[in-house]
């Protein structure tokens, strides 16, 4: 219960007058009625209760926090080629004062940095979902496919992603697609086997009911088949997503151009370490907020 | 006459791993219409395989299955099923998972009103209207039990097939959902086979009690007639000398003469 709700109400306890309105009827030789103290009162209790609960989910964190920014500042002491905390803080103030900058195809602002890495994993990755998805539930719905092709799967899926690049390179000749095509290859594989082993592990007693109803097989995808599969598929997009940001940046780095990944090498030539350090905290909170978001839809098709 | 349920010499071999598994063997039954069977026996005698033959979901490797004269080939909505765990789609809500069965069975031949008040109506019968928007997550597992029966009785089947129902819920739910089944069955005048392995339970629903030996190689041992007047009244019954009678007959049969083997508990 918040603070803000048990207020009022406390208000209303002390206003109805249940405490100060008996007062006169109370014969003179009772004991005057006490107001109740506020920590004594339901809301009061409420509000206590709600304060500690406030502080129990608020305070760990915090310290973590603070310990980190404590051994950060510490380590920045004792190295002075890392900047401090207070530095990075002022850099990054500055930073993302003026996002949307453009300067040319080498000096571009932050929010440009961003959304062209963005960009980028969203083609690869939203091509590795157009591909991967259909294809795992190809593999999960028939046994000669999933035999057929788990071998090549088992072989490729551990490769390194930047392995992948210089094919990428030479097939595709440009660094651009090239970095796409490495987020594609490297994203695809979490929904291609989440994907199968959710329709493999679609309860019998679902396609009994299917058989006995007779259902057709477009009723059998839609009622059955896809919405048993849902939370399989969007485990795989949520792991497949957190690679596709994993690789980006490396994949920036090697092909250049626009993007985090990039912008943290070039500010590693200009020798900008709070630059660097931005970045990292850049790459770490929207990739938090991407996984994040798909949680959200991942907690809407839930049915357990 | 012929009977409507007709099941001559049907026997069931499995393929497993581990070679051939005879599941079931000479199985000769022929039921009424509507007639209440219950079939009874210990855990893997093959009680549950022989309903699914009935169902269509397993082909008897040997044998016909015949119901009203057509031989069973495949599931299909003139035998309704209720599964032993419910089986209910949980992304769909009661009304929605009776409607389903209802849009399949009645769908080509009348108006989207009708199929809801045909909807509506099963889950009348079982006494959930109340629950009809909620999903099967937010129902008790007697109320989902009821949803599951409210859409196999929705199809109009000419059989009901009911595997062990109530086996999964606590004794009081049980023994409301029996209550209510009969009066269900009295009033819909339906054909029922039923799985169980409840003993009171099949003396108190069925007409037939049909006794099966322990697998493997399964077959019918006996078939007990349960002549008790109907309406049945559970309280009644508990102090008929003749229910306990029938029911001694099952009990001796189960534990005197099939007693589990050892090695198998």
């Amino acid at each position: 219960m918040s603070a803000i709700n048990a207020t009022p109400e406390n208000l209303n306890h002390i206003l109805s007058g249940e405490d100060i309105a008996l007062t006169p009827k109370v014969p003179a030789a009772a004991a005057p009625t006490r107001r109740t103290p506020l920590f004594e009162s339901e809301s009061g209790k409420r509000l206590i209760e709600g304060t500690l609960n406030l502080f129990k989910s608020i305070i760990p964190p915090l310290l973590g926090m603070l310990l980190f920014i404590a051994v950060w500042a510490l380590i920045a002491n004792t190295n002075k080629s890392i900047p401090g905390p207070s530095e990075t803080w002022t850099s990054a103030v500055e930073l993302f004062s003026d996002p949307f900058y453009d300067n040319g195809p080498n000096d571009k602002g932050i929010g440009w940095n961003i959304l062209n890495s963005l960009y980028r994993v969203g083609l690869g990755f939203g091509a590795a979902a157009a591909v991967g998805i259909p294809l795992g539930f190809m593999i999960g719905r028939f046994d000669f496919l999933n035999r057929m092709l788990s071998p090549i799967i088992s072989i490729l899926r551990p490769v390194s992603p930047l392995a992948w690049l210089p094919i990428g390179l030479l097939v595709l000749q440009r660094a651009e697609p090239a970095s796409i095509w490495v987020i594609f290859i490297s994203s695809i594989w979490p929904m291609v086997l989440n994907t199968a082993a959710g329709v493999q592990r679609i309860p019998q007693d679902y396609m009994n009911v299917a058989r006995v109803l007779n259902l057709s097989e477009f009723k059998v995808f839609t009622k059955i088949l896809f919405p048993a599969v849902l939370p399989y598929v969007l485990t795989g997009v949520r792991l497949a997503i957190g690679v596709a940001w994993l690789v980006i940046v490396a994949a920036e780095m090697l092909t250049g151009g626009v993007g985090i990944g990039f912008w943290v090498w070039d500010e590693w030539n200009n020798l900008n370490v709070a630059h660097i350090i931005i970045a990292i905290f850049v790459v770490g909170i929207v990739g938090l907020l991407l996984e994040q978001a798909l949680m959200l839809i991942a907690k809407r098709f839930s049915y357990d | 006459m012929q009977s409507y349920v007709q099941i001559e010499n049907a026997s069931m071999v499995f393929s497993t791993k581990k070679g051939k598994f005879t599941a079931l063997t000479d199985i000769n039954l022929h039921v009424e219409q509507g007639e209440f069977i219950a079939l009874i026996g210990h855990s893997g005698c093959g009680k549950s395989t022989l309903l699914n033959l009935v169902a269509g979901l397993l082909d008897a490797t040997d044998g016909v299955l015949l119901l009203s004269n057509k031989e069973i080939k495949g599931p299909g909505p003139e035998r309704g099923v209720v599964f032993q765990n419910h089986s209910l789609l949980p992304w769909l809500s009661a009304f929605e998972n009776v409607y389903l069965a209802v849009e399949k069975v009645f769908g080509r031949s009348e108006t989207k009103k009708q199929l809801k008040a045909r909807t509506t109506a099963a889950l009348e019968l079982v006494g959930l209207t109340h629950a009809a928007a909620k999903l099967p997550g937010e129902i008790s597992g007697g109320m989902k039990q009821r949803v599951g029966i409210a859409r196999a009785l929705a199809m109009e089947p000419k059989v009901l097939l009911m595997d062990e129902p109530f086996g999964a819920l606590d004794a009081l739910t049980r023994a409301h959902l029996q209550d209510e089944l009969l009066k269900i069955v009295a009033a819909t005048q339906s054909t029922v086979i039923m799985v169980t392995h409840d003993v009171d339970e099949a003396v108190l629903l069925s007409d037939r009690i049909v006794m099966m030996t322990n697998g493997p190689a399964a077959t019918i041992g006996e078939i007990l007639t349960v002549d008790l007047p109907r309406p049945r009244e559970r309280l009644q019954l508990a102090h008929d000398p003749h229910y306990h009678d029938l029911r001694s007959k099952v009990l001796e049969f189960l534990y005197s003469r099939q007693m589990r083997p050892k090695e198998a508990a």
